[in-house]
């Protein structure tokens, strides 16, 4: 039964003499590394963004002494020694609580009925067809919108409530379509378990479907905030820009942190460009809090289940 | 030449019989060449033993069926014939394997090499999502050889398709009904002209009609090339191999045979309580 | 409800019944989450209407609603010049109303973009979906999810602190400039016209100058910035693709470059190419990054080292402005605001389409 070496027309030196692939290998090789270097673009080009804005962050601090207490003390200014951060800052956390009162409710309310009403039908299609183009709109859209429709159609003048209405519109198709995966990961034996007791559709969403999506609802919205605090182009065209004064109440004219940014960094002088570099430093970490706090919620409610 | 093998058993299941006598005539008679030798075979999924000390020869030109109860290693085993199971991370290879004397899991053999010297059907029909002429000539392409129509033809009828598609050779192979799909399949596998075919339930997922092509077809092919077809089948063993292997759970090979004495004659008593249906 | 006879509990659950209260709740709750659902439709419709109505004002000089309460109105700016004309200056003392320049400005940025973004983040997703080990992929995933997720501004501010004034300026200063001064040189010794041809590349290549703002920059940037929605979204698709069709090459003894390139990115080529349109659906509405990084030059130029202006960019700039309501410069915001959104509803409907198309094919 057994091969006799001397019959066997290949011994297993030459049993795949016939095959050369050493250009193959080769060419696979060559192309790994055309891969791993086009992936490595994108990461080098991410280090040379934080080191620059971090050099530029340092050198702000030494060479411009730009003085960390006054900055988050002081209002914006025309005077490059003057200027401060506080009143971007404390325009951009109220605007962030507006959006979320805006658009939270709105999105979640929408989620659920496409997700948990909805039935099979066209107007039900026309809604999610048209979510997904609202998630393509530029931003700068929803600023011309509010600038038209909020900001002189109602005439309340570039406030507060202004830039919460483009930046809450903007937020809420992502939102929404968290919210729809957050709900879609809830089992349908626990819906299931619900309606068997009785409960009617609502009660089953309000006590059982909804408190188990919370963390996911929470987890998107949260991202869909960190969003909305860079977004600068939208209220730029409400109007939010030359002002330097700490906002008042949400009726009150404002300029928040991205805004301000774009402020200092479109100005000549290498002062303001690095008063930039520092309400850089400062809207980068609120994002990573932001997104450190999704992220934990995400962890916590995972290792739960 | 095919001989006639005169029958000189008695077996109570007629029907298996028959279709060992069948198998038996069509195939020509000659001194067994192993072409793969598995020698003390261990297969490791992370932790647990997907194969235990197997050996077997698998001759030249014949079919050679494993069957088994599910999750027994038999389509393991397949995998590590022509060592797909180098893309699952945790698999681990103990042992010897030979293909014509030289060991598949030696440092010099290639895999890329080694998998155009031994095809594989699938046990689901996987058609790329190409035209049936690019199937077929995708193996022969990346093997970096010039594909004729000739070689469509060839292996298209040598799958025993080519009547039924050579009006639509540029429409997608996923249009084609599952058997068809299956048959394009095997084309794709013998068109670089491979030594060994192996074969992982190709017909689990196809109708009685559709499979019964299938197992004609192999009863050709095995003219041209060594067969081992993996089956939960155990009629259609029993009806197309030459040599059977029987694994049984905790990836022991408890029997190892010609067809016919595995069926009528089985050493194992494990292995005839499956035969005759027992467990399994 | 045991011990109830049996009249009574045929009864309970009639319609009339116990349970009534709570379903008119259901009822209304419905209703409800159905007007929150509609207010996503009335934002797009809103949206439409006043880019319309306001754009109007820009051609006609009254807005439809002002016209239909019986403003008077005659059109000021043809839509033949609007939409031929070669110079924009809405607010010039001699307006010209030609949108071509800051349509030009749009489109290089995104043609530009595109290949930068394009091959780099198809091989990148080709990369974690075919060759990454789990553990390159759990890093070099989060770091490209950082890089998508850093505002539009940041890119702008890395525009015009370094890429412009350094990248681009020292490319210009250390070699371009150099190397156009030693091709003048070989060019002054040959004779004819290939002599004649390089002394012009030579002395365009010296007179290269790196100004604050230049289309470069904003390519570059805008580049970057997309590349991690080809690459995710393209990574997805590929990962879609179910592993048989990778077994099944393989055991035809294909290497890995065999299958990513003939197998992998075929089969998912509808879902690769959705990621192109909304990469490049993205870069035409970009707006902070592009202002900062090509500036607010109107022209049509094919010097990458020039400032040029896009729609966003001039929007930005005429917010930036006093422009208030009725002058030309706000009436102008919108009827660039609706060509800006008209491309962008385009471009958003052929993704929807290849996004449909890759679902159907894999479901």
């Amino acid at each position: 039964m057994s091969t006799e070496t001397e019959t066997g027309v290949e011994d297993g030196n030459t049993l795949f003499s016939d095959i050369d692939l050493s250009w193959e290998h080769r060419k696979n090789e060559l192309f790994r590394w055309l891969l791993i270097a086009a992936s490595l673009f994108g990461v080098v080009m991410l280090a040379l963004l934080l080191f620059d804005v971090v050099t530029d962050f340092y050198t702000g601090l030494t060479e411009f002494n730009i003085s960390l207490y006054e900055f988050f003390t002081q209002d914006g200014s025309q005077e490059e020694t003057r200027a401060g951060f506080k009143g971007a800052v404390i325009a951009s956390i109220m605007l962030m609580i507006m959006t979320a009162v805006l658009a939270f409710f709105v999105g979640v309310g929408s989620a659920i009925y496409l997700e948990e009403y909805a039935p099979d039908s066209r107007i039900t299609r026309l809604i999610e067809a048209n979510l997904a183009n609202l998630a393509g709109v530029p931003s700068i859209v929803y600023g011309l919108l509010a600038l038209a429709a909020v900001v002189n159609g109602i005439g309340i003048g570039p406030i507060l409530i202004a830039g919460a209405v483009a930046l809450g519109l903007l937020v809420m198709p992502i939102i929404i379509v968290s919210t729809q995966e957050a709900l879609r990961a809830v089992p349908d034996s626990v819906r299931n378990g619900s309606y068997a007791t009785g409960a009617t559709k609502w009660q089953t969403i309000r006590r059982v479907v909804l408190p188990a999506a919370i963390p996911g609802i929470m987890t998107g919205t949260i991202l869909a905030l960190a969003r909305a605090i860079g977004e600068t182009a939208p209220l730029i065209m409400v109007g939010a820009l030359f002002v330097n004064r700490t906002p008042s109440g949400p009726t009150d004219r404002f300029s928040a942190m991205p805004t301000q940014i774009y402020n200092w960094a479109a100005q000549p002088s290498e002062h303001f460009i690095h008063l930039a570099a520092v309400g850089i430093v400062v809207l980068l970490s609120f994002l990573f809090v932001m997104n450190g706090v999704a992220i934990y919620i995400r962890h916590r409610y995972e290792t739960e289940v | 030449m095919p001989t006639q093998e005169t029958e000189t058993q008695q077996a109570d299941d007629q029907l298996i019989t028959t279709d060992i006598q069948h198998a038996e005539s069509t195939r020509r008679e000659q001194p067994d060449q192993t072409v793969l030798e598995a020698r003390d075979l261990d297969v490791f999924y992370g932790e647990d033993q997907a194969l235990r000390s197997v050996d077997i020869e698998i001759p030249e030109h014949k079919v050679t069926a494993i069957i088994g109860p599910s999750g027994c290693g038999k389509s393991t085993f397949l995998r590590c014939i022509n060592r797909m199971n180098d893309m699952i991370d945790v698999c681990r290879v103990q042992g010897e394997l030979t293909f014509r004397s030289k060991n598949v899991y030696d440092e010099d053999v290639d895999p890329v090499a080694l998998r155009r010297k031994i095809g594989q059907v699938f046990q689901k029909p996987n058609p790329f999502p190409k035209s049936i002429r690019d199937n077929v000539t995708y193996g022969l392409e990346v093997q970096g050889k010039s594909a004729t129509d000739d070689d469509v033809e060839r292996a298209l009828r040598g799958a025993a398709l080519w009547d039924e598609v050579k009006d639509q050779l540029d429409s997608s192979g996923l249009d084609l009904s599952g058997g068809q799909q299956q048959r394009l399949c095997i084309a794709r596998a013998i068109a670089p002209d491979p030594e060994v075919i192996l074969m992982d339930e190709p017909t689990s997922g196809l109708d009685p009609v559709a499979a019964s092509k299938i197992e004609d077809l192999i009863d050709e092919l095995v003219e041209d090339y060594t067969v081992v077809i993996v089956t939960h089948n155990m009629q259609q063993a029993a009806r197309i191999s030459d040599k059977t292997a029987v694994f049984l759970t905790g990836g022991n090979l408890v029997e190892f045979d010609d067809t016919a004495s595995v069926f009528e004659d089985p050493e194992d008593d494990r292995v005839e309580d499956y035969i005759t249906g027992k467990f399994g | 409800m045991g011990t109830e006879t049996p009249t009574q509990t045929g009864a309970e659950i009639t319609g009339g019944g116990a349970a009534a209260g709570d379903n008119a709740a259901n009822r209304r709750a419905r209703r409800i989450l159905f007007g929150c659902a509609a207010i996503t439709v009335l934002t797009t419709l809103a949206i439409f209407f006043v880019l319309l109505d306001n754009a109007a004002s820009y051609f006609f000089g009254a807005k439809f609603t002002e016209m239909t309460r019986g403003a008077s109105f005659e059109q000021t700016v043809t839509f033949t010049e609007f939409f031929t004309g070669q110079r924009w200056a809405p607010d010039h003392a001699r307006p010209a109303h030609g949108i071509l320049p800051i349509v030009f400005g749009t489109l290089a940025i995104t043609v530009g973009a595109a290949f930068v973004a394009i091959p780099i983040g198809t091989a990148t997703a080709i990369y974690l979906s075919e060759y990454a080990s789990p553990g390159i992929r759990s890093k070099l995933k989060p770091m490209l999810e950082i890089l998508a997720g850093i505002p539009t501004i940041v890119y702008g501010y890395f525009a015009i602190a370094f890429i412009n004034p350094v990248l681009l300026s020292g490319l210009a200063a250390y070699v371009l400039n150099p190397l156009g001064n030693g091709l003048l040189q070989v060019g002054s010794a040959l004779p004819g016209t290939m002599g004649d041809s390089l002394t012009s590349i030579a002395t365009s290549m010296i007179g290269i100058n790196v100004g604050r703002y230049s289309l470069l920059s904003g390519i570059l940037v805008v580049g970057i910035m997309t590349i991690p929605m080809v690459s995710s979204i393209s990574e997805d698709a590929m990962s879609a693709v179910p592993d048989d069709l990778r077994n099944g090459a393989y055991a035809l003894g294909a290497t890995k470059f065999n299958v990513s390139t003939r197998i992998v990115l075929p089969a998912s080529i509808s879902g690769v190419f959705a990621s192109y349109i909304l990469a490049v659906s993205r870069a035409i509405g970009e707006t902070m990054a592009v202002t900062l990084a090509a500036g607010f030059n109107a022209n049509i130029t094919t010097n990458p080292f020039d400032e040029i202006m896009t729609m966003t960019a001039y929007m930005v700039s005429m917010a930036r402005g006093t422009s208030a309501v009725g002058t030309v410069e706000y009436q102008s915001l919108f009827a660039v605001g609706l060509v800006l959104f008209v491309m962008t509803l385009v471009m958003n409907l052929l993704n929807d389409a290849f996004k449909r198309r890759f679902q159907e094919e894999y479901q």
